[in-house]
Parts: structure tokens; sequence; C-alpha cells
């Protein structure tokens, strides 16, 4: 099932500037990451999917649904979170989810009963009768996912779901994104720079950069061909790169470390073989994370072959 | 997972019924629109917010409150009222303006501040509902404060005197304009108010701003009136919200409102009531047609 279909989107401003230019995909249901650099055209193509912005030309469709013309329609069935702060201080998150909830429809007792429900899902327990103001950024970011998820949408747009959070809040709201994909059955888009975040959640990835589309497709099938192991050893780096070389891992050396792709399970173990045979003292061995940059590098090299 | 939803059901089976989808009735636009205008209205008197929100607005009416209680309480000893019904906004119009000026940043500028649109925005709310329902609630919430009273001095005249029917058809003839003249206030003064909080996030600039438009305006009008044209004179009053109001009242409800002491205070509009009244409905018109598109703008952003 199709959830995001455009043809041919672009979106010029005012000024000339040109936000998404001939963007078009096919977005299937599940959880999809839409990554890109800051100023990639991420915000403005979810303000068009919301039917908040007129796209310039091309053709747009929400859950089957046209935006520009059934605007209305669209955000009944859609759930947004934005990026940046948009919480009241002075009210408790009870309260604020609720007052949404009545905003997208729901009766009075309903919003009130799905409030504390979708809070609780976020895991907000007693906190939520507490003024937001006094709340955490971990805290603050959950009430923003739960007044997405208060009118029980049929799709989810997250837009940088993880800013501001340290290292174990960011595990936290990953697995709930992905439990809110897997276990509650909703869609979920992702907006994130970060593709490490991404591919641990989605299952599909769309790539945009400057406006176009770089790449869409498959988490697995875009990122098994790509993995690479990064091996530095404190001394004897010639050594080690040529001992690989000959068991015939293609090595490439960057610097002090040496980059290894992933054949299979197998590569760790050939490495960390040669690493003892040849008695070197191991620095750092691990799989390089992905950055959005390493996918636009690929698509520049594939374009120049 | 909670204590309570840990206790056994009566099968010993332990139930986590998990995420559950909704499929009940959603309300149309309507029932949207009435939600947010009765959280609008309870805003403006602080209800369901903290009691740091309720000290202003509440103070406010006990003021006004008391003003009515003493006009009615001379009305009792010297069966005449301090002041009328239609004269009351007259002799409230400072703290009309302070409601205004405290209320209108609560409605609006909160909400730009905290950068709470874009949700509201991203459901089906049109941004004119928005508007239009803080709009509506402030200007119920400024009729209220000068309707209420009036209702009450007009409850304490008719049942204190024998209840004669005579007596209650004048008390209604007197009421009735009172109670439109306070809807002419509350209209445009919350138009103008709402337009000018919603310019600013910052409620302390929101509500200055709202006193300088309504209190450096009259003295111009003050200027104005004691030029040597007579024809100036009568028109001085379009210069300020207030006496622009007051040229309305008065050329509507000259009999109601242009009695006693308060004649004195009234504007001077020769005949150009008509002009009055077609200048307070431009202005009221074009500060919602200002509303409508700043709000089209910041819906887009």
């Amino acid at each position: 099932m199709t959830i995001i279909s455009t043809h041919a989107l672009t979106k010029t401003y005012g000024g000339g500037v040109t936000a998404l230019s001939d963007f078009t995909v096919e977005v299937p249901a599940g959880i999809v990451g839409l990554v890109g650099a800051n100023g990639a055209g991420k915000s403005t193509f979810i303000k068009i999917l919301l039917g908040l912005l007129a796209p310039t030309s091309g053709r747009v469709r929400v859950l089957g649904l046209d935006p520009t013309t059934d605007a209305p329609a669209v955000r009944a069935r859609v759930g947004y979170m934005p990026e940046h702060d948009c919480l009241p201080a002075d009210l408790t998150a009870a309260e604020f989810v609720t007052h949404l909830g009545r905003v997208s429809g729901l009766p009075r007792s309903v919003a009130r009963e799905r409030a504390s429900e979708v809070l609780r899902h976020v895991g907000l327990y007693e906190e939520r009768y507490r003024q937001i103001g006094g709340y955490s950024t971990g805290m603050k970011q959950r009430v923003k996912l739960a007044q997405a998820l208060v009118h029980d949408p049929d799709l989810l747009l997250l837009d940088e779901p993880t800013n501001g959070l340290d290292p174990a809040g960011r595990d936290a709201m990953l697995a709930l994104i992905h439990r809110i994909g897997t276990e509650f059955g909703l869609s979920v888009l992702v907006c994130s720079h970060l593709l490490g975040e991404i591919e641990r959640i989605c299952d599909t990835v769309v790539a945009i950069d400057g406006g176009r589309l770089l790449r869409a497709g498959r988490v697995d099938a875009m990122t098994s061909a790509t993995d690479v192991l990064t091996v530095e050893v404190s001394e004897g780096t010639e050594e080690l790169a040529a001992r690989l070389a000959a068991l015939r891992l293609p090595v490439t050396r960057e610097g002090r470390q040496l980059l290894v792709p992933v054949a299979d399970e197998s590569t760790y173990d050939v490495i960390l073989r040669a690493v003892a045979d040849l008695d070197l003292p191991l620095h750092r061995l691990d799989q390089r994370r992905h950055r959005v940059v390493e996918l636009f590098a690929q698509k520049e090299t594939s374009r120049a072959s | 997972m909670r204590a309570d939803e840990r206790a056994p059901a009566p099968t010993g089976v332990i139930h986590d019924i998990g995420y559950q989808r909704y499929t009940g009735p959603r309300l149309g636009r309507r029932s949207v629109f009435a939600a947010l205008y009765v959280h609008g209205l309870r805003t403006a008197f602080g209800l369901g917010r903290t009691a740091k929100a309720k000290i202003f607005p509440w103070m406010i009416v006990a003021i006004v409150g008391g003003a009515a209680i003493g006009s009615s309480m001379v009305h009792g000893l010297i069966g005449e009222p301090l002041f009328t019904y239609a004269g009351f906004a007259d002799v409230m119009s400072w703290l009309v303006f302070f409601f205004v000026a405290a209320v209108a940043p609560e409605l609006v500028s909160r909400d730009l501040r905290a950068g709470v649109l874009p949700l509201y925005f991203s459901r089906p709310l049109p941004h004119t509902d928005y508007v239009l329902a803080k709009l509506a609630a402030l200007a119920t919430a400024v009729w209220l404060l000068l309707g209420a009273p009036q209702l009450f001095m007009f409850a304490v005249a008719v049942f204190t005197t024998d209840l004669a029917p005579r007596v209650v058809k004048e008390e209604v003839t007197d009421l009735l304009p009172g109670l439109a003249y306070a809807g002419v206030w509350a209209v445009l003064f919350a138009t103008v108010g709402l337009l000018v909080a919603s310019l600013t996030g910052r409620r302390a600039f929101a509500a200055g701003g709202i006193v300088a438009v309504f209190l450096m305006t009259t003295p111009i009008v003050g200027v104005l009136s004691v030029m040597p044209s007579s024809t100036v004179n009568e028109l001085a009053g379009l210069a300020a919200p207030l006496t622009l109001v007051q040229g309305v009242g008065v050329w509507l409800w000259r009999d109601a409102l242009v009695r006693g002491p308060e004649a004195a205070t009234s504007v001077e509009i020769g005949q150009f009531g008509p002009v009055y009244g077609l200048v307070a409905l431009v202005v009221i018109v074009a500060c919602l047609g200002l509303l409508l598109a700043r709000y089209r703008k910041v819906a887009a952003r």
C-alpha cells in the first residue's frame, strides 16, 4: 500500500529559492525515514503533505487524498510532531493533549481518555498532571509525540524526533517510534539528518538533497552493500594492510585507519585473526556509521562512472 | 506498567490491552470551533489556569461588580441609580482597556510565543476558525464584563420595586440599549486588541501596545475638538476607539445614553452619526481582515 506518492513535485519560494525540485517518490506503508542535511527540503515536504504550503507544480497524494484541495481530510488522518518547541509552559501535559484531541474532533470525554492513554504509551504516568514548563527535554519530546497520536491518525509525520536528546533518550525515542510502527500498526514518516538512526528503525529510506530525490528504497537493500569496518592499530598499520590484502580483502587506507568492506559475518573473524597473528595492539574495530554524506558521495561517484 | 493494570481480571488472566485504535465518532467543524471558543472564554477569566492567571481578570470583575452593587444601592436609597445601563460602559471604559490589554495577549500572544500554532494548523482546523473563535471568545468576555453587571442592576431594580408592569417595561427599554451598546464595545475593542496582540509573542509588549492604541489616541481627539471649526469638532471623535464607540452609541441610542450628568462627557457628533457608524464598521472589518491575513501567513510558516 502506498501512503505518500508525489509526481514531479516542485516548490519555489518567493525569493527564487527552490526547496523541492522535480521530486517524484512512492512511499510504502511502514516506518519510513526521510533523510537529508539541514535545508535539504524535508520540512517543506512535510508542510506540503499537511496542506500548509501549496506546491508550485507537480502532484501529491497522502493516503490517497490530495492535500492541496482536501487538506482538512488529510489532516484528520495525519499526526504531526514539529521539530521546534511547541508546548505551552503553564499547562499540564494531560490538559494540553486533551485540548488538542478536541481540536482534532474527538468528543470531550473521549479526548480526555485518549490523552491519558497515549501519554501512558509514550511513558508519562503521574508526571502528566504536572506543568510542562518543569519537564526535561526528553519528557517534552514525549508530549509532542503524544499530541500527534491522540486522535489516532493513520500516518505520523515526525520532524527530527530525537532533537536535543542524550544518547539514552535517543534510544528510548527510537524504540518508541519502532513500537508505534510495528505494534500500534501506524505508518510513520521520520525526518532526520542522521542516517544511523533511520537505519535502526526504518523499513524504507528516502534520501533528499538540495530538494531533489537522491535515493529511495528498502534499508536492507541500500546498506548491506555499503557496510564498512574501520580497523585501527596503534602500530604496524602497513603490515596489517599487507596481510589483509594477502587474504583477498579489498583494504583501503584512510589516514591511520584501514577500511574493509564487510563481505559476510566472517570478515570480523578474519580481521581479528590477522591482528592476533601479527600480535598488533588493536585500537579499534567497529562498523562505520553511515552518514547522509556517504550516501551522497556514492551518488556522485556512480554518476561520474 | 501501573499497579492497577497489573491487578488480575476476574478470570485471573493479566491483560495488557496495548494500543487501541479509535473507531468512534469524529466531530465536525462546528464542534471544534465550539471547543476552541469555550477554551478561549475560560482562558479569558483564567479558568483552568494557574492562580496567577486568575488575579487580574477577577480583580477587574470585582471592581466592575462593586460598581454595579454601589449603583444599585444608591438606586435603592435615592431612587435614581449612579449610572444608567448604557452609561455603565462609558464609566468603566478604562477597566475595559486594561481587561482587553490583559486578556488578548493571553489568548493569542501565548500561542505565538510557545510555538503552539503548528499543532493547531496541522489539524483539521482552518486558520480562519482559529481567529474567529479567539475573537468571539474575547468579545464575549468583554460583553459579559459590561453586560453581567447591567443584568444584576436590572434584577435589583426590578425585584426591589413592586414588580409593577410599568416599572419593568421602563427598565427593559433602558436595559436593551445598554446591552446592545456593550456589544458594540465588545466587538470593536476585541477586534482591535486581538490584532495588536497577534503581532507579537511577548505578552508585555502586546499589553503595552493595546493600552497605547486605546489611550494615546485620545489626546488627538482632545486637540481636534477644540479646533475653531464645528465640523472638525464633531468628527474629532473618529480619531480614537473610545470616542468612536461613544459616537456610535450617541447616534443609535441617544435617549438612553445622553441623560443626566453623563451628558457632558459624551462626544458631540452633530449630524455625523452615520459617519461614526460607518467608520466603526470599517475599523472592525479592516482589523478582522488584517488578522486573517496575519494568520494565513503564520499558518504557512
